[in-house]
């Protein structure tokens, strides 16, 4: 039998977990500035993270998707993109949205239970936060094919889990991003588990990259807690898809750190050890023994920065906690472009219950 | 002017608006050079170009999917199912997201597609080519579910619900796709969404219907003016939201009414008008509102199907029920 196809998947890492540079530096990493920024980026994720979860645990905050551990992957695909792309998130892709500018407090309303966190700073062409499984990467995929219908030079990104990847919708992204040759990316931030299924559950595939071979797509995983080699592979996934020669499936391999939202016990399902040893490996600590390493970063600094992501946090939770919620009629009147004859009766209900006249 | 089939009139509408709107783009399953299995989108291909009239690969997820992201980035997608019975895979982005993407972003996004299949029973089509769904639809705050009865109301209920910002579903009555033709001027004249069209004045029951339907229906008015009854009948088009203020005006005038509809009777758009006339017009009823409507159970296959479907028989029958009622 003669060989009619053959593939490899390849694993990209620049930064190892102890802080050592074990593969060639691209070239923007060669500034210790740049890589400041980004250390600094996925600190103030991370400071986000730790008071979210502790709103939601004094009662301030809804059940809440923690992104602790992700930082990396997050702050290179946001770093990556230009604001003219899109991005359609998962629910916990806080660092690409904070580098978008999407402001903490729109993330806090939406799992404080208001819709107007969806109506989110940063660019507007963005989608919302997804919670239905994987339906996004074909969203993704939409949003490029109609960027290649009007020759916009643009890119679709989207993220989903290991889980995610299990999903007909992330198969149907991947195939039709290869048939139409879309400027698409589809991002899994493989993190090991999808609330307390193990990756080894989802598929017997070698790796989640490879998914990617089957529409045809460029396929890369990339160790997702190293910063710096997750940005290189974001950047050229990006570059080749703006060029027109089509997309890619890149897994970033990390680990959940978190429980699942605030509403899970991971402690159920998984061992104490493996999360002692993730920890080893997560993507700050590295980042940050590199930087000391070229003198660009030291104790002071850690501390300055982290107050000052304190402050900044603690300004869009109060900014959260004083927003009134919406009246009631605010359910009816972003329905339809214009409210339809049979809503009226039932938005004037809703106001008579409160006790108010209804305009 | 030539006169036009109704699935001419739905390519006569979905050709005028691709030439008139940039941001109008078909998709779907054989929708390109083959011009669609019902011939729907016949010449679109060869006339516009595979960028505004695309192929699919064979999955209705992606139709879907892909439909729902074209539209948040400002286009207006076109997408076929290819029949009634396919579209169940489309609903989780119909109702996750399309629906409510106006409402969960209070305004910011909004998904202005529209969403095409072949629908209902009658053509001897094999299994899952004739299903009625259009209740699970209408069950869903944030869409319009359309369903037009002949070719002008095909051709201009299908341009407002392209130039509609929000997401319609537009069911087309297969049974009908050949039935008759009649003028169709393409002269870009939508007619309005969200409204009946009193197809027949009459005084004495009120006859509500959609779709395929109002064909029997008429033929039954038809017979009751032989015995000096008089129906009026009303086609809905639009079943969600439902102007019931055009049939409750009939109901204060013929204090009657029987609603057709192909579709299963449970939980059935017969019974939303039912229940909308138990709460407003029940001192207007001088009889029990009666429902003539297929069947709760799968459609059949099609030696059996047409004992499915309402029939000009069953629609007298209940008509003459109503009427026995002083």
């Amino acid at each position: 039998m003669k060989t009619v196809a053959s593939f490899t998947i390849g694993y990209r890492q620049v930064l190892d977990q102890d802080g050592r540079i074990v593969d060639a530096l691209p070239e923007f990493a060669r500034d210790p500035a740049v890589l400041v920024d980004l250390y600094q980026r996925m600190s103030f994720t991370r400071v986000f993270d730790g008071k979210a979860v502790a709103l939601q645990r004094t009662g301030k905050l809804g059940t809440y998707a923690s992104s602790l551990g992700h930082e990396a992957a997050h702050i290179a695909i946001g770093v990556a993109m230009k604001p003219e792309d899109v991005f359609c998130p998962m629910y916990r892709e806080y660092g690409v949205q904070f580098v978008r500018g999407v402001k903490p407090r729109h993330v806090l309303l939406y799992w404080g239970g208001d819709e107007r966190g969806n109506d989110f700073t940063g660019p507007k062409h963005d989608l919302p936060w997804c919670v239905p499984i994987a339906t996004q990467c074909l969203h993704a995929a939409g949003a490029a094919l109609a960027f290649k219908l009007r020759h916009e030079p643009r890119v679709a990104v989207s993220v989903v889990g290991d889980g995610g990847s299990s999903k007909t919708d992330f198969y149907a992204a991947i195939n039709s991003a290869g048939a139409y040759t879309l400027p698409y990316i589809g991002v899994i931030v493989n993190n090991q588990w999808a609330i307390s299924v193990p990756r080894s559950a989802q598929t017997g595939a070698e790796t989640l990259a490879q998914k990617g071979l089957a529409g045809g797509l460029r396929c890369v995983q990339v160790d997702g807690n190293d910063v710096i080699a997750m940005l290189a592979v974001m950047q050229e996934a990006i570059a080749h898809a703006r060029r027109g020669e089509g997309g890619t499936v890149v897994e970033a391999v990390t680990y959940r750190l978190s429980d699942h939202t605030t509403a899970d016990d991971a402690r159920r399902y998984r061992p104490d050890d493996e999360v002692k040893q993730a920890w080893d490996r997560e993507p700050l600590k590295r980042l940050r023994r590199y930087l000391e390493a070229l003198g660009v970063w030291d104790e002071a600094k850690e501390q300055a920065w982290k107050e000052q992501c304190g402050r900044e946090v603690d300004i869009e939770v109060n900014a959260y906690l004083e927003t009134k919620s919406q009246p009631i009629e605010s359910i009816f009147d972003y329905l339809y472009a214009e409210a339809p004859h049979d809503i009226a009766a039932q938005r004037a209900q809703a106001i008579a219950l409160e006790g108010r006249p209804h305009g | 002017m030539a006169e036009i089939t109704l699935i001419e009139a739905v390519t006569q509408a979905l050709a005028y608006e691709i030439a008139h709107d940039p941001s109008v783009v078909v998709l779907g399953e054989d929708v390109g050079v083959n011009g669609g299995v019902f011939r729907a989108t016949a010449g679109l291909h060869a006339r516009f170009g595979s960028e505004r009239v695309l192929d699919t690969p064979l999955d209705e997820t992606a139709i879907a999917g892909l439909a729902v992201g074209m539209a948040f980035q400002g286009m207006k997608p076109v997408a076929e199912a290819q029949f009634d019975g396919f579209i169940y895979p489309m609903m989780d982005h119909i109702i996750c997201h399309a629906a409510r993407m106006r409402s969960r972003t209070r305004g910011r996004l909004h998904c202005p597609m529209v969403l095409r299949a072949p629908w209902g029973g009658g053509i001897r089509a094999p299994e899952h080519h004739s299903e009625a769904p259009e209740a699970l639809f209408a069950h869903i705050p944030g869409l319009r579910v359309v369903i037009p009865s002949s070719p002008a109301r095909a051709y201009g209920l299908l341009l407002a619900a392209i130039r509609d910002p929000d997401p319609v579903i537009f069911f087309e009555p297969k049974r009908i796709y050949r039935q008759y033709k009649e003028e169709v001027p393409d002269d870009g004249e939508a007619l309005p969404l969200d409204v009946c069209f009193v197809l027949r004045d009459g005084s004495d029951v009120t006859l509500v219907t959609w779709g395929a339907h109002v064909k029997e229906t008429l033929e039954a008015a038809d017979a009751l003016a032989k015995e000096g009854i008089y129906a009026e009948v009303i086609d809905v088009a639009t079943v969600k939201p439902l102007d019931f203020d055009t049939i409750h005006e009939s109901v204060q005038k013929t204090g009657r009414c029987v609603i057709v509809h192909e579709a299963a009777r449970t939980g059935g758009i017969g019974a939303e008008i039912a229940a909308q006339l138990a709460e407003k017009a029940m001192f207007d009823l001088v009889a029990p509102v009666e429902r003539v409507t297929g069947y709760d159970t799968p459609m059949p296959l099609f030696r059996l199907e047409m004992k499915y479907l309402p029939n000009v028989d069953r629609i007298l029958a209940a008509a003459k029920r109503t009427l026995a009622y002083r």
